[in-house]
């Protein structure tokens, strides 16, 4: 298996948590979404989740759904997304991107097909959410082969059991869902996700990134005392969403926000 | 040929569990429970009871007289699951799936629906047991089912209309799929056909198994054989299956699976999934979808509610692939002339997927002699349809 240097590089020149941001690809458009994650490094962003927009996105609440529907009904699909990135990587060799989303438009696309073309691109990393570890394989084994990680899932409902099983199959890092719920809902309770990372750490040296329900700075704060990195992504397409009949405002919002919450980050 | 979904809850290359991490441990949990409860003779004693005092049954096999001469052909007998309480298969599965969610501890029910004839089903079981239920329902079919709306309200249960998407069924299972997500202590998610991920195709199958295995005895006491032909209809396929899986083994007994054909295949807008879909991953399983080159759902078409739906039960994608069932499609139209026909000559008021089976049947039977025996799985009553066919008429 290759390792992916940049997601190492990463966490590993981070003398504090990593600050993810959730974007989804061609929101709004795709002139606009390359404009968004171009600007993002240097607001804060110390990775990229790129959302890849799917009809049905079963694990997300309201918000994520329309910012779905908003790249759809401007005609993104797979072949743009990675276009994205490779124009993204004209300018950034250092930010790790991973593509997020549901397994169907990755299956249409062709497996192989696709992570030739991921990998041409310079994807870092992949986060399919209905792809469990039981079926993972089929894209995680040629995934890693060409240095691109499969990221693994871990919730508050996972058996303990199940733990080592999980990381087994990752690599890059541990996406820790801090709730039981969609994207974008009730908020953490801090001490048990401390429970919980400090347990699955007994069973991985990999990086441990929390997301799900963070919308403020001094949630990002907490977390990233206890984990590896914080995921932020409802709460910026909240931005994109106000502000869809401006576009130019909501871009910079979401600029703005990322920068005044990857300040809560604290020293480690 | 598997007619056993492997560990992974593969059939073939079909099936399996394609949830997000959340779900993992639920699914997990419902499959023990269900091996257990298989085996244990309390938990069959009880579905026993229900389906005999509750559902009434077992349900009739008739002879379509009127229905055999006026096409001049194959004798056709009608499976009469519209006499079950409820008025449709669909409870066959809730009563079973709730007496689970009892064995699970879980108080809240949820379901999806489309012609709202699942909803009804759970929302039946769900107050005959005295459990908390909401309803899933997409906002277009609200509006084309407005009775049977009406009748969860009076049955207790909560009906959310779904605005995402066209508002019909696939936007509801997405939406009990986050309820589910959202609130997994609690709640037992009744899905109401053979898709989902494993092992609900299974769970199912097995609850729905109950027509095929009693027209089976009915068949050979009428006939003294087994029947030539079996034909149902298909939307995510769990009449269907109920009535093919107990004589899938029996090479003798030709099956054919009919799909809402809508305004025809070539018009793209329908819902046959074997017939203009290709596979994919959706709802948990891996199967035939309705989906554009990008691998994004399609919305369906069909005139009937029940059918409107993208997908299909994975078993299904795997009989077709394997050629153990014929899967043909009939249009919106030839639908709402068996309808028709079958209510002036037999004087049984079908539901419009049941008549998606008998509009197929219309077209072969007399091709095909007297001595030839078709069975049609008559899955529900049309009185939900009357409106949409007076809006045709």
């Amino acid at each position: 298996m290759k390792l992916n240097k940049r997601i190492i590089n990463c966490f590993e020149q981070k003398k504090r948590a990593a600050f993810v941001t959730f974007i989804t690809a061609g929101d709004q458009d795709y002139e606009k979404s390359l404009t968004l994650i171009n600007s993002l490094p240097k607001a804060g962003a110390d990775i990229i989740e790129l959302g890849m927009p799917f009809t049905d996105p079963i694990a997300d609440g309201e918000i994520i759904q329309k910012s779905t529907q908003r790249s759809l009904k401007t005609g993104q699909n797979q072949k743009k997304t990675l276009e994205l990135v490779k124009a993204f990587r004209l300018f950034n060799k250092k930010t790790p991107i991973i593509l997020m989303g549901y397994y169907n438009p990755i299956y249409r696309y062709g497996i192989k097909k696709f992570i030739k073309d991921a990998k041409n691109a310079q994807i870092d990393g992949l986060i399919i959410v209905d792809l469990p570890p039981e079926h993972a394989q089929e894209v995680s084994v040629p995934a890693n082969k060409q240095g691109i990680d499969f990221i693994n899932i871990i919730t508050p409902n996972t058996n303990i059991k199940r733990i080592p099983f999980i990381v087994k199959n990752s690599s890059g890092y541990i996406y820790y869902i801090s709730i039981n719920g969609v994207t974008g809902g009730s908020v953490p309770i801090f001490y048990e996700v401390e429970k919980a990372v400090k347990l699955i750490r007994k069973y991985t040296n990999l990086p441990i990134a929390v997301g799900f329900g963070v919308k403020n700075r001094n949630s990002v704060k907490k977390l990233a005392n206890i984990s590896d990195a914080v995921v932020v992504g409802s709460a910026l397409l909240k931005q994109i969403e106000i502000h869809c009949y401006d576009q130019k405002t909501a871009i910079s919002n979401v600029l703005n926000l990322t920068s005044r919450l990857s300040r809560g980050l604290v020293k480690i | 040929m598997n007619i056993i979904p492997n560990h992974k809850g593969l059939f073939g290359n079909f099936g399996g569990r394609f949830v997000s991490e959340t779900l993992i441990p639920l699914i997990i949990e419902l499959e023990k429970t269900y091996k257990t409860a298989k085996k244990d003779e309390s938990f069959r004693k009880e579905l026993a009871y229900y389906q005999k005092t509750y559902i009434g049954r077992s349900s009739p096999l008739y002879l379509a007289d009127r229905l055999t001469q006026a096409l001049g052909g194959a004798k056709i007998y009608f499976k009469r699951e519209d006499l079950n309480h409820t008025g449709a298969h669909k409870i066959n599965n809730c009563i079973g799936q709730i007496l689970l969610a009892k064995r699970l501890g879980k108080n809240r029910i949820i379901a999806e629906t489309g012609a709202g004839m699942h909803g009804v089903a759970t929302a039946t079981v769900a107050a005959r047991l005295g459990m908390k239920c909401v309803i899933y329902m997409g906002s277009t079919d609200v509006k084309r089912q407005k009775e049977n709306v009406y009748r969860m309200n009076l049955l207790g249960a909560k009906v959310v209309p779904v605005n995402s998407g066209k508002g019909t069924l696939k936007d509801a299972m997405n939406e009990a799929l986050r309820d589910w997500v959202n609130n997994i202590e609690t709640t037992f998610y009744i899905i109401g056909t053979v898709a989902g991920p494993h092992p609900y195709p299974l769970i199912v199958r097995d609850f729905q198994s109950v027509i095929g295995k009693e027209v089976r005895e009915q068949i050979i006491k009428i006939e003294g054989k087994l029947p030539d032909i079996l034909v149902a209809c298909i939307g995510g396929g769990s009449n269907a299956m109920g009535l093919f899986f107990p004589m899938i083994k029996d090479n003798t007994v030709r099956m054919i699976g009919v799909e809402a054909g809508g305004h025809g295949i070539e018009t793209g807008k329908h819902a046959a999934s074997l017939n203009g879909g290709v596979p994919g991953v959706i709802h948990g399983n891996r199967t035939y979808i309705l989906q554009n080159k990008d691998g994004q759902i399609k919305d369906a078409h069909s005139i009937s509610a029940g059918m409107d739906y993208p997908g299909i039960g994975p078993e299904h994608s795997y009989y077709y692939k394997c050629k153990r069932i014929d899967y043909v499609s009939v249009t919106d139209k030839e639908a709402i002339e068996a309808f028709k026909k079958c209510c002036y000559l037999e004087g049984i008021i079908p539901a419009l997927e049941s008549a998606h089976a008998l509009a197929y049947v219309t077209k072969i039977a007399h091709s095909l002699s007297n001595k030839t025996t078709i069975v049609i799985n008559m899955s529900g009553r049309g009185d939900k349809d009357i409106s949409i066919i007076r809006e045709h008429s």
